[in-house]
């Protein structure tokens, strides 16, 4: 998927950025509204991302004046204004949604996705491998044709691991995407999740093997 | 809301004065009428009694030394009245009584002063007394005639009656309309006010624009001081607004800024150690973000509760979409949000101010709820407007229900997630605003159930 980030704040850019770019998404980062501007008109794109608060100018107005240029692309609207005074204001102007800064990374995927599965629900994220076909917006798997009802956070595993195939991520690492920080996970429930996917993919060429001391990796049978 | 103190009343005041002024002014008419009356019809009588008396004294002369008065009858006859009016008459000569009726007595020395009129009583009767004299200047030398003339007033006091009546009839016609005149002119006076009064407390409670429509010169100052202390209390309200969605920028912005570079940093560091510091780092700015946001938001509505929006608002609908706004924070942590209940719930309220009250009450089910839970999300509209939501959590701590809607009060649960306590008191307070209620309990097969109703 083809994002546009509208953000002046470079940390906060960046760290968007790079988590998105882990999903496998492609991020085009304005700082202006100029340059969204400039980018919108030549490029196309899934989803934008949009400050409000921006040095030359409101990215309400902005959001606004491409709406009326007949832009169609669906925006979520980043602030770090008062949730009671600014979140009428965006969804009336053709906000698809809107996030309170600071966010939890998670919540941005979690509403990107919402977001996409509600006005594409487009198959361009989809990934046949392995006897497995599997769309991480629409959130839908199928193992040899036959559909299987993942839960978000078991998803979200697949997902992550199918991003970074043959790379061993730890049980933190997988806690750290997978829960908010919220909440205390222990290494329990994440060997829950893994056995819980594990027996998804069961009739799949996909096997997500345990490297003792080290986590898990998904690999594909020969 | 302080009622004002009420110290008589504008339209009374101006009532009685101008019914206390008819009044008077009508009583002086019938007076002043009266007077009149009398003066101009004893004026008649006088100039009657005058004219029979001088006829009479013309008539008297002096022969062979005695002094003859012949009454002429055109004398008498000209004092006939439509009443029969007694007449009595005594003649003088030199202070010497001649003839006539002995109960009439000369008031004056003698000598000729001219005539005079009096009053006196006669056999009971009032009587209008004339005494003229003459003097006749005869062979042997001068004399001098005296004559009263006295007549009752039963004509007189029968004419006075009657013009008395109609005087009365004048008054009391005048009073009549000068009461309606005045009642008139009092609502014509107090109705721009009362105009004014209707189009203030029409008014909406955000509704702080200048009044716009002409009022008489006298309440121009009154409405100048309307406006400008609306104008005041706009821009303070706008401040106020302003100033909560600025502090939340100024607060919100550096946190996001760190947040995001503690997530970078989560994402490059290995050893363990240092990533639990760096997970430690985050929570700690997600408990303060929230909590700035929570104390913002806490400002905003205690600032909104002052002046209440009311609109008719379907609490059906407004649930929905907040569920459906929720339900990507749901999913991420595997939990399901169902809404069931009456499909329509109408009622008036401040839509922004309910809104928040229910994020924080799902907020909180959904951090409690245990993952793959369910939270159950019900509204009722009868016998009031009503929203329950129940969590599959541990439930309140028996012995803090009472306690935990009081401000920054956490339950002893709560040590492992993230809150500042202000989620209820922010609910608790809405609904207090709305005249409503919250209730805390926990339900027999677990969980914590918040119902809060209107």
């Amino acid at each position: 998927m083809k994002f546009l980030l509208v953000e002046d704040n470079p940390d906060l850019a960046q760290a968007v950025v790079s988590r998105l770019r882990l999903d496998g998404h492609v991020i085009d980062h304005a700082e202006k509204l100029d340059d969204a501007s400039a980018f919108v008109s030549t490029g196309e794109y899934d989803l934008i991302l949009l400050d409000i608060m921006l040095p030359d100018g409101d990215g309400r107005d902005f959001l606004k004046q491409q709406r009326a240029r007949g832009l169609d692309t669906p925006v979520i609207v980043l602030t770090a204004r008062s949730q009671v005074s600014d979140r009428v204001g965006s969804l009336d102007l053709g906000a698809d949604d809107y996030l309170t800064k600071p966010f939890d990374h998670a919540e941005l995927e979690a509403r990107c996705r919402a977001v996409l599965r509600r006005r594409s629900g487009s198959s361009k994220t989809r990934v046949e491998l392995g006897g497995i076909v599997f769309d991480p917006v629409a959130g839908s798997l199928s193992v040899r044709g036959t559909p299987v009802t993942l839960r978000n956070r078991e998803l979200r595993l697949l997902e992550l691991f199918l991003n970074a195939r043959g790379q061993v991520f730890s049980k933190q690492k997988l806690a750290d995407r997978l829960f908010s920080y919220e909440n205390d996970v222990s290494e329990n429930a994440i060997e829950v999740y893994v056995g819980r996917l594990r027996k998804h993919l069961e009739h799949s060429d996909l096997t997500i093997t345990t490297m003792r001391g080290l986590g898990y990796r998904l690999d594909q049978n020969e | 809301m302080n009622n004002a103190r009420v110290s008589g009343s504008l339209r009374n005041r101006l009532v009685l004065t101008l019914l206390g002024g008819a009044a008077l002014l009508a009583l002086l008419l019938v007076l002043a009428v009266r007077s009149h009356a009398i003066q101009v019809a004893q004026e008649g009588q006088d100039n009657i009694l005058l004219a029979s008396a001088t006829s009479i004294l013309d008539s008297a002369a002096i022969r062979d030394g005695s002094v003859q008065v012949d009454i002429p009858y055109a004398a008498f006859s000209m004092l006939s009245t439509p009443a029969d009016d007694r007449l009595f008459y005594a003649v003088f000569q030199d202070g010497q009584f001649l003839s006539g009726y002995a109960g009439l007595e000369l008031a004056q020395a003698g000598g000729d002063l001219g005539p005079e009129f009096r009053a006196g009583h006669l056999q009971g009767a009032p009587v209008r007394i004339i005494e003229a004299s003459r003097t006749i200047i005869g062979t042997e030398g001068r004399r001098d005639i005296q004559l009263l003339l006295a007549q009752t007033q039963d004509a007189l006091s029968e004419t006075l009656d009657r013009i008395s009546r109609d005087a009365a009839l004048f008054g009391g016609g005048f009073f009549l309309l000068a009461a309606l005149l005045s009642l008139a002119a009092t609502k014509a006076t107090i109705g721009p006010l009362s105009r004014l009064t209707a189009s203030v407390t029409r008014r909406g409670p955000q509704d702080l624009r200048p009044f716009q429509s002409a009022v008489p010169r006298e309440m121009a100052p009154l409405v100048t001081s309307l406006n400008s202390l609306m104008g005041r209390l706009n821009q303070t309200l706008s401040q106020s607004e302003d100033f909560i969605a600025e502090a939340a920028h100024r607060v919100r912005t550096p946190l996001a800024t760190v947040r995001s570079r503690a997530e970078a940093t989560l994402q490059r560091v290995e050893k363990e150690e240092n990533r639990e510091a760096v997970r430690a780092m985050i929570k700690a700015i997600d408990e303060s973000s929230r909590a700035a946001g929570q104390l913002l938001d806490h400002a905003m509505i205690t600032f909104r509760a002052d002046h209440l929006e009311r609109n008719e608002i379907d609490l059906a609908v407004l649930v929905r979409e907040l569920t459906e706004r929720l339900a990507p924070i749901a999913d991420m942590r595997d939990l399901s949000l169902h809404v069931k209940g009456d499909p329509r719930v109408q009622m008036t309220g401040d839509q922004i101010l309910l809104q928040n009250a229910l994020r924080n009450l799902i907020d909180n089910a959904m951090k409690y709820g245990p993952a793959e839970s369910v939270i159950e999300i019900t509204v009722t509209a009868a016998p009031h407007p009503q929203v329950t939501i129940r969590d599959h959590g541990p439930g309140f701590p028996a012995d803090e229900i009472e306690t935990l809607t009081s401000r920054f009060k956490r339950g002893r649960n709560a040590a492992h997630t993230i809150g500042s306590g202000l989620g209820l008191t922010i609910a608790l307070d809405v609904a207090t605003a709305h005249g409503g209620a919250i209730a805390l309990h926990n339900h027999p097969e677990g969980g914590a159930c918040v119902t809060l109703s209107f």
